[in-house]
């Protein structure tokens, strides 16, 4: 009797592992696991992997910048069986042995949000393209100075970061200017961060105190620069725009403390993603080159000639 | 001679300490008489450092008693020898390099300003303390112009000395000293050796630990030879020969006390 | 080493560089006066009033984290946790005031408690179960960290009652709008100069950190020093917590994450030893201000954020290099 009842149990067993082993593994890498944006991309690509009927595996990075975590992450998803790997690079370069070594495995990788470089390490790439998302309020800005002599001032991220330089160069594009033009009175950097697009908006104006057009490289900075424009009374009559188009964005947009921003789509990132690694892993079918995850300009006000939606939109289409 | 014997300064009788199977202090005598240099000698192991620890306050006996003035006491911790008027000068000499003569004089002892500002918020009388320590400096001739300066600046003998000066000035029964003259030169150990009689001159009574054979001849009043974690002999220095001194420190010869 | 040195100086010499305080006590001034003359002469901008109020609200958060910061550091340990420690103060006492509509004072209260708790935690763990510093507090850091973006649901809270708001608020001198803030920052730093210079605890505080052993033979309560010490700075971050809401109006769970090597790197600028024992709390002060006057007076210059962080990794090489060898001298 007991012997069979073992036989039974452990048939039983194997039959379910089996079964759960049929499920495809989808890996998402993100840069960490505490931005908001990629809290969105998680949540996205858990319900596509639901959809899709498989499984989600998720690691993140300690900090932005964390390449050895990344590195570690991907062996571990390839030893685990994942089919495939959605990541967004934290070390867009450094990043590439380890990708190669996935995909010499037979693992498909998708690069989210921010291409490696060269951006064909990977299998594909779905992303914001960020010089467009800079382009779209370079061209808000210049329609909304409507022929104003505009004094310009970029609160930028960091050196050497690509999203920076993109939203920055794209900003500059739309505008109709170039790196250098006179009317960029005030560069600095802000790391993204609140207290420090603060400091940096503080002073340049203090070098310059009729810039009328501030370009913000995230939403955080936009506010920080936004509270040092009031309270030296010029909150009114200054222009912030900016990139990102998460709900606090969104809604800062609404309270008119943020002119203009690019909305970007992680939820559709991830999604996108993680449809693309389950069909191959059910048939084989490999995506590939650069998809446009899209991206959106917000504004309350909007201009002639600028294609935009309100925040109505924007709210219903935000993240974090 | 008197007729009667003076009341040690410090007494102990039967000091036992064990670690584990090791005997430090086997039944362990000690006494030291008022203004008198009292030497400590005796090999690795007989349980010098032990005997000291015990009577400054830096270990507790397993059994035994120790007398302060005749009166018996029990130290818990250093701080307890310390309110018994015993001061130990530390062999790595316990001062803050960065802190000044001053301060490190009044180390853990400040002069407070009066009223609330003394008692509330604790605020020093520089003034006070510095004065203080130059005459402590001056009485004992150690030779340092500014109490201000860092003690670091100071030489190894000049640090020495402002080590004996913190114990002289606060010890009200003995001073003890653990190897004073170990790192220093021969210049700087007389100047050592001259301190430690100034300090008895004022009326402390020292004890001086000490591996030095000369220094210890040159000027201590008595010898007290540990060896094996008891006492082995305590006599005069004027009344034993060095080598015999060193023989009995090892055990070569065997101390047999005049009737 | 020292005594070689000194035996080749003559003797006069050497007394009269034993009273001289080191290049370490005049050295930061130095620097900053000469930050300043520079930056005026390249622009007009940098010699005002009210660019000097602004310099002051832009150092005032790390500043004061600053204050705790080089508490610790004299006692020869280091505090890596103060940024996250900051943060999450802000963020309780923010959230508190907002989604649970607490009296603002009251939610304050809680936000300082909360930040003396983990100094409370850092100290004990220090001195009780014996762990380095920088690892204890490279632990807490994460905790506090973690338990910020978990509670705040890593949203910022807006919307903060103007109770709040004070230390943000103005008053005039001559034409210069200052912050309550600032000023706050200037007494705290008064007040923890007159406590580690003229009294008993404070210069307790330098002998733990000089000769550590001494201090307790000399009967100093070194463990429980050490666990006060760490708390105090505790509620010191959280001083500069209320401090940050009060100058970006939110509480920000982002905020602080390299508020830890700005705080130290004001404290080695203004000329504390890393090895604790020795250095002035106002040289922090100026080491904090230099790094907002180079800051300041760059973007005034119109020269790219990135040569700020060139210049103050140079001060920072030539600070510690100047404390060193005048020490040799001496």
């Amino acid at each position: 009797m007991k012997p069979n009842r073992l036989v039974l149990l452990s048939l039983l067993m194997c039959t379910a592992a089996f079964a759960y082993a049929q499920q495809p593994i989808v890996g998402l890498i993100t840069k960490t696991d505490t931005n908001p944006f990629f809290v969105k991309m998680k949540q996205g690509a858990e319900a596509a992997a639901k959809a899709d009927g498989a499984k989600l595996m998720s690691a993140a990075g300690k900090f932005d910048g964390d390449n050895a975590g990344q590195m570690t992450a991907i062996e571990n998803m390839v030893t685990a069986g994942a089919k495939a790997i959605l990541i967004t690079p934290s070390d867009t370069k450094a990043i590439v042995p380890s990708i190669k070594k996935a995909r010499g495995a037979g693992v498909l990788v998708i690069a989210l949000d921010t291409p490696t470089d060269p951006q064909d390490a990977t299998d594909a790439l779905f992303a914001t393209d960020n010089f467009k998302a800079g382009v779209l309020i370079g061209q808000y800005a210049k329609a909304a100075m409507a022929g104003k002599k505009a004094k310009i001032a970029t609160l930028d991220l960091a050196p050497g970061i690509t999203v920076g330089q993109l939203r920055h160069d794209g900003f500059l594009k739309g505008f109709g200017i170039k790196e250098g033009d006179p009317m960029i009175v005030c560069s600095q950097d802000t790391q993204g961060d609140r207290a420090k697009g603060q400091t940096a908006m503080e002073n340049c104006l203090q070098k310059a105190p009729d810039i009328n057009v501030v370009y913000t490289i995230n939403e955080p900075a936009a506010a920080g620069a936004y509270q040092a424009l009031k309270a030296a009374g010029k909150e009114k009559s200054v222009l912030i725009v900016s990139v990102d188009g998460g709900c606090e964005g969104v809604r800062n947009i609404q309270a008119g403390v943020i002119g203009a921003t690019s909305q970007q789509y992680p939820l559709k990132m991830a999604q996108l993603g993680v449809d693309a690694g389950v069909a191959y892993a059910k048939t084989g079918k490999k995506v590939s080159g650069y998809t446009d995850t899209g991206v959106t300009l917000i504004t309350d006000k909007p201009m002639k000639g600028v294609d935009s939606k309100d925040t109505k939109f924007g709210l219903s289409a935000c993240w974090g | 001679m008197a007729a009667t014997a003076p009341t040690p300064v410090i007494e102990a009788r039967k000091l036992v300490k064990r670690y584990g199977h090791v005997t430090a202090l086997d039944e362990a005598d000690f006494e030291v008489l008022p203004g008198e240099i009292l030497a400590v000698i005796g090999d690795n192991g007989a349980g010098k450092s032990t005997l000291i620890k015990a009577l400054s306050g830096a270990l507790v006996p397993d059994s035994g008693q120790i007398f302060v003035d005749g009166q018996l006491v029990h130290f818990h911790n250093p701080v307890d020898a310390r309110r018994h008027g015993i001061e130990t000068v530390y062999q790595d000499l316990a001062v803050a390099p960065a802190m000044t003569i001053a301060e490190n004089l009044f180390l853990g002892r400040e002069a407070t300003r009066g009223g609330w500002l003394g008692s509330m918020l604790r605020l020093l009388d520089k003034k006070k303390m510095q004065a203080e320590a130059s005459a402590h400096m001056k009485d004992l001739q150690i030779g340092i112009r500014s109490m201000k300066q860092a003690v670091e600046t100071l030489s190894g003998g000049q640090r020495q000395g402002v080590a004996v000066a913190r114990s002289a000035a606060f010890a009200r029964h003995v001073v003890i000293m653990d190897e004073p003259t170990a790192a220093l030169g021969v210049k700087e150990s007389n100047m050592v050796l001259d301190l430690i009689r100034r300090v008895r001159d004022r009326g402390l009574p020292v004890i001086l630990i000490s591996h030095n054979m000369p220094h210890v001849f040159e000027v201590s009043d008595r010898i007290h030879i540990q060896r094996l974690g008891r006492r082995a002999a305590l006599v005069r220095a004027s009344e034993i020969k060095m080598s015999d001194a060193v023989a009995i420190m090892t055990g070569a010869l065997e101390y047999k006390a005049a009737a | 080493m020292s005594t070689q040195t000194a035996a080749a100086v003559s003797p006069g010499v050497r007394s009269l560089f034993a009273h001289l305080p080191p290049v370490a006590t005049f050295g930061p001034f130095i620097a900053l006066a000469l930050a300043c003359t520079f930056f005026a002469f390249q622009s007009d901008r940098f010699l005002a009033g009210q660019n000097f109020s602004l310099i002051l609200q832009q150092v005032m958060v790390v500043g004061v984290v600053a204050i705790g910061q080089t508490l610790v550091i004299l006692t020869a340990g280091i505090d890596l946790s103060c940024g996250m420690i900051m943060a999450l103060g802000s963020i309780v006492m923010t959230k508190f005031a907002v989604d649970l509509g607490m009296n603002p004072y009251l939610a304050i209260l809680c936000g300082l408690l909360v930040c003396v708790a983990f100094g409370f935690l850092n100290g004990s763990l220090i001195t009780y179960v014996r762990l380095p510093p920088f690892i204890v507090t490279l632990g807490t850091l994460n905790i506090a960290f973690a338990i910020t973006q978990i509670y705040s649901k890593s949203q910022t809270v807006a919307g903060l009652p103007d109770a709040m708001l004070f230390f943000g608020n103005t008053f005039k001198i001559a034409d210069t709008s200052v912050t309550y803030g600032t000023v706050l920052m200037l007494l705290m730093y008064l007040g923890a100069w007159v406590v580690l210079r003229e009294t008993a605890p404070g210069r307790h505080v330098y002998a733990l950190g000089n000769n550590p052993e001494a201090a307790r033979l000399m009967g100093i309560p070194a463990r429980r020093m050490l666990v006060v010490i760490y708390t105090i700075a505790g509620l010191i971050y959280g001083i500069a917590a209320l401090l940050l809401v009060a100058r970006t109006n939110v509480g920000d769970p982002q905020a602080g994450q390299t508020d830890n090597l700005e705080s130290i790197t004001a404290v080695v600028l203004g000329g504390t030893s890393l090895f604790g024992g020795r250095g002035m709390i106002l040289g922090t002060l100026i080491g904090a201000l230099i790094i907002g006057v180079i800051r300041n007076g760059l973007t005034l210059m119109g020269v790219p954020s990135v040569y700020q962080i060139l210049i103050t990794g140079i001060l920072v090489i030539l600070a510690v290099a100047t404390d060193q060898m005048s020490r040799r001298k001496a």
